[in-house]
């Protein structure tokens, strides 16, 4: 002790140690006390809520967001479905209770049984859903018997529904249950598992403002887990709610009009790059998705021939034919290859170097300006001029005309098409460009491909004066009490690269496509008012040069694609529309129709409301 | 040159404290992790906590090897290599639970916030030693030590680490405060962080973070969350009333009705299988183990060691504090694990470096140098 003495100046740190002992007793008699008091003061009421294991977790479903088209029309909304739930630790007997349970509802016992497996061995007192969405009948069963089923419970959730089944199908999207891993990667917080999230269209693309957020409530249940006392709550919050910039009664027409052939139909518009109508045939129904599509149901949409579940406006390439010329007419018009007045004589075909390349009309056009080429859809001319233009510069016009390269919709799996060039078959092929596919592609066949949204995209473009938008889909998204929450605005993407005068010119080339005595599409003329447009009809096989087919005892598949892209009214466009129909035939006699009645009704011109009734002659 | 004196001079008394702790808290995570789990044989948990208990004591023998004045000397460069480590989970670290907190070395996954605990202290003892005085230290001193131990706690709360940063914090500012510090420097501080507390309230924090803070201090606001957890906690601790369920008779254990039953709320399993009987010999024995670190502050001769060994009782000390505290509902809901007792590696060997070190200064406290 005295050597510590020695160091008088550590006394004082001596003294604060002892103090910092004090502070150590003081909270170790804290700590002790609230012991004394959870397991001795309340440890009875403890004691008596560990044995019924009676404070529980009940989670409340929150509402996903809704979807309207632009007329605020519902499109899809939520129901009340009423699931079969058990909370294994309740029953007396499993085994006995699903039993009891399965021949009560008529549903198979390894079904039910199956389903308890599935949960895994922890969840005890968790609700396992045995059944989701049961029968009315099979509800009034359950709460008949509701004191000989101890454990089991209806649980009431808000479920998706489609409200037109089967319409905007590739649009809209669908829900799937949410898998192991995405759980993992935390992309989605406030999902659990068990729960739907988007996996397709803008249930997927607006995932997260569709969503919104569970809630749920600490309850305390009695022994056969009935809820006595809700102690607490948390309210769930409801998804946003998406506005669209859809069109919903003209979509109903496109798909009605497509009914039974595959093909696409896109209306945009001019003005703003909004999408009026994107339909996709065939479609799917999206309430076959709620609650897990059956493998059965699922086979069948994957052997469908017509690939159903492809949104073909954005996913399905295909050669643009004659569609393309208009880009040819500008490049070539721009590239000084061709002027206003220069002509070109079509014999109805071609000579290229020893091969002879066909028109279209086998006995020719004669003499033609570039507006009368556009208006007949003179092969001829296009071969000649996109020659001059060469290869490369008519990419680049291409990909100015927004061709080449995804439109940037707000929907995954978007596909970019294909804009050839010298390099890109060198890199492809690794071979050499031949001045002979020039031609071809100048007719937009060869290896040219685009989506019908594309087409819609570029065509919307010509019609306003040469704007391209991004395509829009959603124009707001608003919470459940109506503020909004996010404004989308339109987007300029680009420009056609072309001159007043050069636009003028096509434009009239297109005007006179359907005005025009000679123009392809003169049959849907209406009196009303003027339209333009351009017809397509895309190979599927190459024919060889010279050979005849009977095209009426042609295997359908082989047969050619329709197309048709137009905008009216010509002088102020409001709308513009690509269509294609897959193996149509000619554009002029299987597409153009649809977007004529289309134009029709959107102008408010048609009879629309005869179109409802049934055809008076049989 | 070995010493015979650091043989007789050897505390078995602490030593056999520790054993005897880690052996209850073997026995509790037994029943912790055989709820719900069948089978036969031990739990790969228990097994795995056992070999961190052993690989724990070879590190308390290592350490007892070197002086512990020789980290007087090695404080920067065992802090600067903590730093580093820090620094490379930035790089390198695996993320789990929406943080970034570990870094692997091939076999074994390690924590280095938990690391940097101890060369906190090192880092505080060794700068203190020499600026202490019976009447306190003023701004200048504190400087320093405000650096190191500033860029530490920023990096982990960044991982983000809320729990091992404040547990910092409350570490370093204990020993600061017994270290001593002029009142007139602490009413400055004290003022300060009046004032700028509810300013940064107002001005810096957006709604999100308020939320995530207040719920942090009231877990009733989150009744689906942690408010659950405690009540369930509550409710095991309860009802295991004066002499318990009996051993691996716990109800809320076995129907996992504990979140983290096996790490941060074992105390809660302790107390239903136990009762306040058990809880209260835990409670001795911890308080036991405290006042012991202290003793050996008290006792040793070397400004540095008694310092160290303050700081490293703080450190046991806050732990425990901070998790019972938390299990019964009195404490904001961290992940501070109960040293000795809960599952888990890093918790293990670090409070093991801490007693290798507080044996290493209790047996050299006969020589002053």
């Amino acid at each position: 002790m005295h050597e510590l003495n020695k160091n008088a100046d550590r006394d004082w740190i001596k003294q604060r140690i002892m103090a910092a002992g004090l502070c150590i007793l003081v909270v170790f008699v804290l700590l002790f006390l609230r012991l004394v008091f959870l397991q001795l003061i309340k440890g009875e009421e403890y004691r008596r809520l560990s044995e019924t294991n009676c404070v529980r977790l009940k989670s409340i479903k929150q509402s996903r967001g809704l979807i309207y088209d632009r007329n605020k029309k519902l499109l899809v909304d939520n129901r009340p479905s009423f699931d079969l739930v058990m909370v294994l630790e309740d029953a007396a007997s499993v085994p006995d209770t699903v039993s009891f349970l399965s021949s009560l509802i008529n549903e198979s016992y390894a079904d039910l049984m199956d389903n308890i497996q599935k949960a895994g061995n922890t969840a005890f007192y968790k609700p396992v859903t045995l059944k989701k969405n049961i029968s009315r009948d099979q509800l009034a069963i359950v709460e008949a018997h509701k004191f000989d089923l101890p454990g089991i419970h209806i649980e009431i959730e808000p479920t998706r529904y489609y409200i037109y089944p089967k319409m905007a199908s590739h649009l809209l999207g669908y829900l799937g249950e949410v898998n192991r891993e995405e759980l993992q990667t935390e992309k989605y917080p406030h999902v659990k598992s068990g729960d739907s999230i988007g996996r397709y269209g803008v249930e997927k693309s607006f995932e997260p403002f569709l969503q919104g957020e569970r809630g749920g409530r600490q309850v305390e249940v009695d022994v056969n887990g009935r809820v006595v006392k809700v102690l607490k709550t948390v309210p769930p919050v409801s998804g946003n709610d998406l506005h669209l910039t859809l069109d919903f009664s003209l979509q109903q027409m496109a798909e009605d009009l497509l009914k039974d052939q595959g093909g696409a139909v896109v209306a945009i518009d001019p003005a703003n790059g909004d999408v009026l109508v994107m339909a996709s045939s065939p479609g799917f129904d999206q309430n076959d998705f709620i609650g897990g599509i059956s493998n059965e149901k699922w086979r069948l949409l994957m052997d469908h021939p017509g690939h159903p579940m492809t949104n073909k406006a954005i996913q399905a390439e295909y050669p643009p034919a004659s569609t393309y010329k208009t880009v040819t007419a500008i490049a070539a018009l721009e590239e000084k290859a061709i002027d206003i007045h220069s002509t070109t004589f079509c014999p109805g075909y071609y000579v290229f170097g020893s091969r002879r390349y066909h028109c279209w009309s086998r006995y020719g056009h004669g003499k033609l300006t570039v507006q009368e080429a556009i208006a007949q859809s003179c092969d001829v001319f296009f071969y000649q001029a996109g020659e001059k233009v060469g290869v490369d510069a008519l990419a680049q016009y291409a990909n100015g005309c927004g061709l080449g390269r995804a439109t940037g919709v707000a929907l995954d799996h978007e596909r970019s098409g294909l804009i050839p060039t010298a390099a890109w078959k060198r890199s492809r092929y690794q071979e050499s460009w031949q001045a002979g596919e020039t031609l071809s592609i100048s007719i937009g066949q060869g290896f040219n491909l685009v989506t019908p949204l594309q087409m819609a995209v570029f065509t919307a473009a010509l019609a306003n004066g040469g704007t391209l938008y991004r395509p829009r889909i959603v124009k707001n998204i608003k919470d459940s009490s109506g503020n909004i929450i996010k404004k989308i605005e339109p987007e300029i993407t680009g420009g056609i690269p072309a001159s007043r005068q050069t636009l003028e010119l096509v434009k009239n080339g297109l005007l006179d496509v359907v005005q025009g005595d000679r123009g392809t599409a003169r049959s849907i003329r209406i009196k009303e008012i003027e339209m333009a447009g351009k017809t397509g009809t895309a190979q599927v096989f190459s024919r060889k040069t010279g050979e005849k087919f009977d095209n009426k005892n042609l295997a359908r598949t082989l047969q050619d694609h329709a197309w048709f892209v137009c905008y009216a009214p010509a002088q102020n466009p409001v709308i513009a529309i690509s269509v294609i129909i897959e193996h149509g035939e000619h554009g002029s006699t299987a597409a153009a129709p649809v977007a004529g009645a289309m134009v029709k009704q959107y102008l408010g011109l048609s009879e629309s409301e005869n179109k409802t009734e049934p055809a008076g002659e049989g | 040159m070995f010493d015979r004196r650091l043989i007789e001079n050897f505390d078995w008394g602490f030593l056999a404290l520790i054993l005897l702790i880690g052996s209850c808290g073997l026995v509790i995570l037994y029943s912790a992790v055989s709820a719900g789990w069948q089978g036969t044989g031990l739990h790969y948990l228990f097994e795995k906590q056992m070999i961190w208990m052993g690989a724990g004591l070879v590190v308390v023998m290592g350490i007892l090897v070197i002086d512990f004045r020789e980290l007087d000397k090695l404080h920067l460069l065992i802090y600067a290599l903590c730093v580093g480590l820090l620094v490379s989970i930035y790089f390198f670290g695996q993320s789990g639970g929406g943080s970034r907190r570990w870094l692997s070395l091939g076999v074994v996954n390690i924590q280095p916030s938990e690391l940097m605990k101890i060369s906190l202290i090192i880092s505080l003892a060794s700068l203190y030693a020499t600026t202490v005085s019976p009447e306190g230290l003023n701004f200048k001193n504190l400087l320093k030590p405000a650096v190191i131990c500033i860029i530490p706690v920023a990096l982990i709360i960044n991982q983000p680490d809320l729990g091992t940063g404040l547990l910092l914090l409350l570490i370093a500012g204990s020993v600061t405060l017994f270290v001593k510090v002029e009142k007139k420097v602490i009413f400055t501080l004290g003022g300060l962080l009046i004032c700028i507390v509810p300013l940064a309230w107002i001005i810096g924090l957006k709604e999100y973070q308020k939320a995530r803070i207040l719920t942090f201090l009231d877990p009733d606001r989150d009744p689906l969350g942690t408010g659950y957890h405690i009540i369930q906690s509550k409710i095991a601790i309860g009802s295991g009333m004066i002499t318990g369920k009996g051993f691996l008779q716990g109800t809320q254990n076995a129907l996992s009705f504990l979140p983290e039953q096996h790490t941060d709320f074992i105390l809660s399993v302790l107390a239903e299988e136990w009762g306040l009987a058990g809880c209260s010999v835990l409670l001795v024995l911890y308080f036991l183990l405290l006042l012991w670190g202290l003793n050996i502050a008290y006792n040793c001769r070397n400004m540095f060691g008694s310092i160290l060994a303050f700081g490293i009782t703080a450190m046991i000390f806050w732990q425990i504090f901070i998790n019972i505290g938390m299990v019964m509902g009195l404490m904001p809901v961290v992940g501070v694990p109960l040293p000795l007792v809960s599952y888990g590696g890093s918790s293990v060997i670090t409070n093991m470096v801490g007693f290798g070190i507080l044996l290493n200064i209790s047996m050299r406290n006969f020589s002053t140098a």
